[in-house]
């Protein structure tokens, strides 16, 4: 054996973007070889059903059970994944003790986490692609034919994933610091309270105390509010939806993702690992 | 990477979080205003089966039945000043709340108003309001308001005063139902009186509510009825007026100066009310009460 | 005198306990060491020593309440100090779903080598640990034993200057640790250090050039093994047999232990001779005379002795 004493020393450091990329790559594997995948197939078996079904019926709105039922699965899939998978993120390499010869090497706990997060959503948008294709598929048997408003359904996968981006990172959030159990019902809890904001401010207005206003409003503008992404009836009636909203809605999930993710590296940096 | 790493991060969160939320509620008006256009009811009506929907919210019924309730009035006061065509979703909305919560009786009264309302109040279907309040007497057996709902859409809105009658005289049959049903079933049978009995219809709805929404269009319709009668006497003092002095008055200080009236008389939002040249009594053109126009006060 | 390759100053560690968490329990109380650069180094001490926690801490996996510490001149703090160290930790887990040569590969990107230098890499620790065989099997399959070795591999595939190795001897067949003992050698042989927990002290013994020794978070001592030992006094044990029906010295006879035909005497070594006369006046026939030094383990139970409760106590609230 060569005498490489100096050799450490000597070494490029890697850049600091390649070390998240290196963790995201691993947790993707990891997921392709948890067999997380194969939810497609239950997701494949479910649009085929649907196909036939609406196929022998042929009441007129084909297209419309389609789409609806498509994207609710697509969203419902996605969102069970975003959730299960990420509250283990990171309270998994804990329990397990893979963190340690990881965090040993020249690894900032935040590179980790990002990796993490990037691994997770890597995989949640090849899942969502294949199910799009899915979706093509069972709409091409049933209607026959695309039609040029059928955009509007790339633009609802799209505001799918910007949901799953943000509920993944709240996922990842907890997972630094509570056990599964505790983070699903956190994660979820934030989750259905996005989804309804807009009722509990409209409770809050319709209630006429400033205090109860004043409250639901503050909600409303703090929760993520998950009902933005929910373009799933205007892509079932094909209605155009705006570039502008596009971007807004992208720059919102952007903005609360990166502040999750931030609050997360706060936390984590902090913690003592058993 | 402690003390100082995680100073740092701590710091930039401090700093990041208010500046972001900042940025997160600017970009969410601006999302609002967008998704307002954006059909959103529609993304609501998805499901528009309100059976499908009940098994759908796994038992949490009574809870979406006033989130849909909810909506339903907050559409509703979003629309109305708006004349969409969509206006023809509030009907889905009450049916899904109904469907979710049958015992939701404002739902089916809400629903009696505004479906039978004329544009640019309701949405001017008598006929879904008629079925509306059907599935809450179903439902409700003994909800006597109901009846007198019902009964005052065939006779307000339909014109058809036998159902009208026939419908206030099986809710007057409900125990524990007020004399005002049995009144009203002999009161839309006659002919004559349709203003005042129209004002005990609506005088009735004004008292056995709690919601705004309906308390206010009560109450218009109680003013424009109110006007109406007042216009009713005014014409006959009027052709008293003619008959003694050969013309008509030219305005209300005429007839008070002829002892026929003691004062000046003010429509119900006090403005003095006007003679046209043929000597029937107007309102006053800036006045806002507006008289109600179902074809049996056409003959005033 | 280079930069010592470790350097820790007061390092200590308090965990919060009992049920509200206000309590604290000092784990690690003013660790203070310099281990030299280019030399095996053991850390000693009993389950629940802190052992654990002095690496934890060094590794950056926990934080300490007071102290501080350096490796190779780089604080503890630095992310960077990383590139040049590497670490086994007590009963490595790895990810399972991934094969021994996925695992290295894994490992080693993060130091920036290329992909022919990675493989270069791989093949060449795979060698040295004995897993060629099993290089392609997922990890999930592998016995304790073999996860040891490619804990080896990868806590040293990127040539660390230092190695840190917690127990690395846990779980290996006599084989085995002949083997990671030569590691540890050929470690040294390339001019790296090595520090390494354990508590099994005949490996202390023979392979390291220094020790300490902790016990209740607390240092106990540093210095050669040799140095530790020789604070205790000496002595000399002979064995010897009688000839049959004989009857040992009546000098003698109440020091000497019996063991079936056997006898052992221990006596200071001022009285050797005189004990020997003795023996040789009836005859006994001297199978050995060994000098009675006492080893680590005797030091270590002398130490541990009478504590025995503590220790055990430390060991379940340290979970």
């Amino acid at each position: 054996m060569s005498t490489t004493a100096v050799a450490a020393s000597s070494m490029a450091p890697a850049p600091p973007r390649a070390v998240s990329t290196i963790v995201a790559v691993n947790t993707f594997r990891e997921a392709v070889r948890d067999r997380v995948l194969y939810n497609l197939i239950f997701f494949a078996l479910v649009m085929i059903g649907a196909a036939i079904l609406v196929g022998q019926i042929s009441i007129g709105i084909e297209r419309l059970v389609i789409v609806n039922l498509g994207l609710s699965a697509i969203s419902i899939f996605g969102l069970i994944m975003a959730i299960f998978i990420g509250v283990g993120l990171v309270y998994k390499e804990i329990e397990r003790r893979t963190l340690y010869t990881l965090l040993a090497k020249p690894v900032h706990r935040w590179e980790f986490l990002v990796g993490k997060y990037a691994g997770l959503l890597l995989t949640l948008v090849v899942n969502t692609a294949f199910m799009m294709l899915g979706l093509a598929a069972a709409l091409w048997y049933v209607a026959g034919t695309f039609q040029r408003s059928d955009v509007t359904i790339l633009v609802a996968v799209y505001f799918i994933l910007l949901e799953l981006a943000l509920v993944t990172a709240l996922g990842l959030f907890f997972s630094c610091f509570s056990s599964p159990m505790l983070s699903t019902l956190f994660t979820l809890g934030i989750y259905v309270t996005g989804i309804f904001c807009a009722e509990i401010k409209a409770f809050g207005e319709l209630s006429k105390n400033p205090a109860m206003e004043a409250v639901t409003k503050v909600i409303y503008y703090l929760v993520p509010n998950f009902h933005n992404f929910n373009a799933i009836a205007a892509a079932a009636y094909g209605d155009p939806i705006s570039l502008t909203l596009v971007w807004q809605n992208t720059a919102y999930a952007a903005l609360y993702v990166t502040l999750i993710l931030l609050a997360a590296a706060a936390v984590f940096s902090n913690r003592n690992l058993k | 990477m402690n003390s100082s790493g995680h100073k740092r991060l701590v710091w930039a969160f401090i700093v990041a979080a208010p500046v972001i939320f900042v940025a997160l509620a600017a970009l969410q008006a601006r999302i609002d205003e967008h998704t307002r256009s954006f059909a959103r009811s529609k993304e609501e009506l998805v499901l528009r089966s309100g059976a499908a929907l009940k098994k759908a919210s796994l038992g949490y019924d009574a809870l979406m039945a006033d989130i849909y309730w909810t909506r339903a009035v907050q559409y509703f006061g979003a629309r109305s000043t708006k004349r969409d065509e969509q206006m023809g979703l509030l009907d889905p909305l009450l049916d899904i709340t109904t469907t979710l919560d049958p015992r939701l009786v404002v739902a089916y009264r809400f629903g009696a108003i505004f479906l039978s309302e004329p544009a640019p109040i309701g949405a001017g279907r008598p006929d879904l309001g008629v079925k509306l309040v059907k599935k809450g007497i179903a439902a409700n057996p003994n909800e006597w308001q109901l009846y007198s709902d019902l009964a005052f859409i065939y006779y307000w809105h339909l014109d058809d005063s036998p159902n009208a009658a026939a419908t206030y005289l099986a809710g007057s049959k409900i125990p524990n139902a007020p004399e005002y049903l049995g009144i009203m079933a002999a009161r839309v049978s006659q002919s004559g009186g349709e203003i005042e009995t129209s004002l005990m219809i609506w005088r009735q709805i004004y008292h056995s509510t709690k919601n705004a929404r309906m308390q206010q269009e009560a109450e218009q319709q109680i003013a424009g009825l109110t006007a109406a009668h007042d216009e009713q006497i005014l014409n006959k003092l009027s052709d008293d007026y003619h008959r003694r002095f050969g013309r008509y008055p030219a305005s209300s200080q005429d007839l008070v100066d002829a002892r026929i009236l003691p004062g000046i008389p003010a429509d119900p939002a006090g403005l003095p009310y006007v003679f046209g040249s043929d000597g029937k009594a107007k309102l006053n053109p800036s006045s806002p009460v507006v008289i109600p126009a179902p074809k049996k006060l056409l003959g005033r | 005198m280079s930069t010592p390759a470790i350097e820790i100053q007061g390092l200590t560690k308090d965990y919060p306990v009992g049920f509200w968490r206000k309590r604290m329990r000092r784990s690690l109380d003013g660790l203070s060491l310099e281990v030299h650069d280019n030399e095996i180094f053991g850390f000693l001490g009993p389950n629940g020593a802190g052992k654990t926690t002095t690496l934890k801490l060094l590794m950056g996996l926990i934080f300490p309440t007071a102290g501080t510490a350096r490796v190779r001149g780089r604080s503890i703090d630095d992310v960077a100090m990383h590139r040049e160290i590497g670490y086994l930790p007590e009963q490595p887990y790895f990810y399972d779903y991934l094969t021994a040569r996925e695992l290295l590969d894994y490992c080693s990107r993060f130091f920036g080598f290329s992909s022919q230098d990675r493989r270069t890499r791989i093949d060449r620790f795979l060698e040295l640990v004995g897993l060629v065989s099993a290089a392609d099997i997922q990890l999930r399959k592998f016995s304790k034993g073999m996860l040891q070795r490619v804990g080896i591999a990868q806590a040293i595939i990127h040539d660390p200057q230092v190695v840190f190795l917690d127990e690395p001897m846990s779980g290996l067949d006599p084989v085995g640790r002949r083997e990671v003992r030569d590691v540890i050698f050929d470690l040294k042989r390339q001019g790296r250090t090595v520090f390494f927990s354990t508590h099994i002290l005949s490996d202390a013994e023979s392979l390291c050039d220094r020790v300490a020794v902790l016990h209740q978070g607390k240092l106990q001592g540093t210095g050669a093994p040799g140095d530790i030992v020789s604070m205790e006094t000496h002595g000399m044990e002979v064995l010897f047999e009688l000839r049959a029906g004989a009857a040992p010295p009546a000098k003698l006879a109440n020091r000497a232990k019996q063991t079936g035909r056997r006898y052992r005497l221990d006596v200071p070594e001022t009285d050797l001779y005189a004990a020997l006369e003795e023996l040789k006046a009836c005859d006994a026939r001297i199978l050995s005379v060994t000098p009675l030094r006492p080893s680590l383990e005797d030091y270590f139970f002398k130490l541990v002795g009478g504590e025995k409760k503590p220790s055990h106590a430390l060991e379940v609230a340290q979970q």
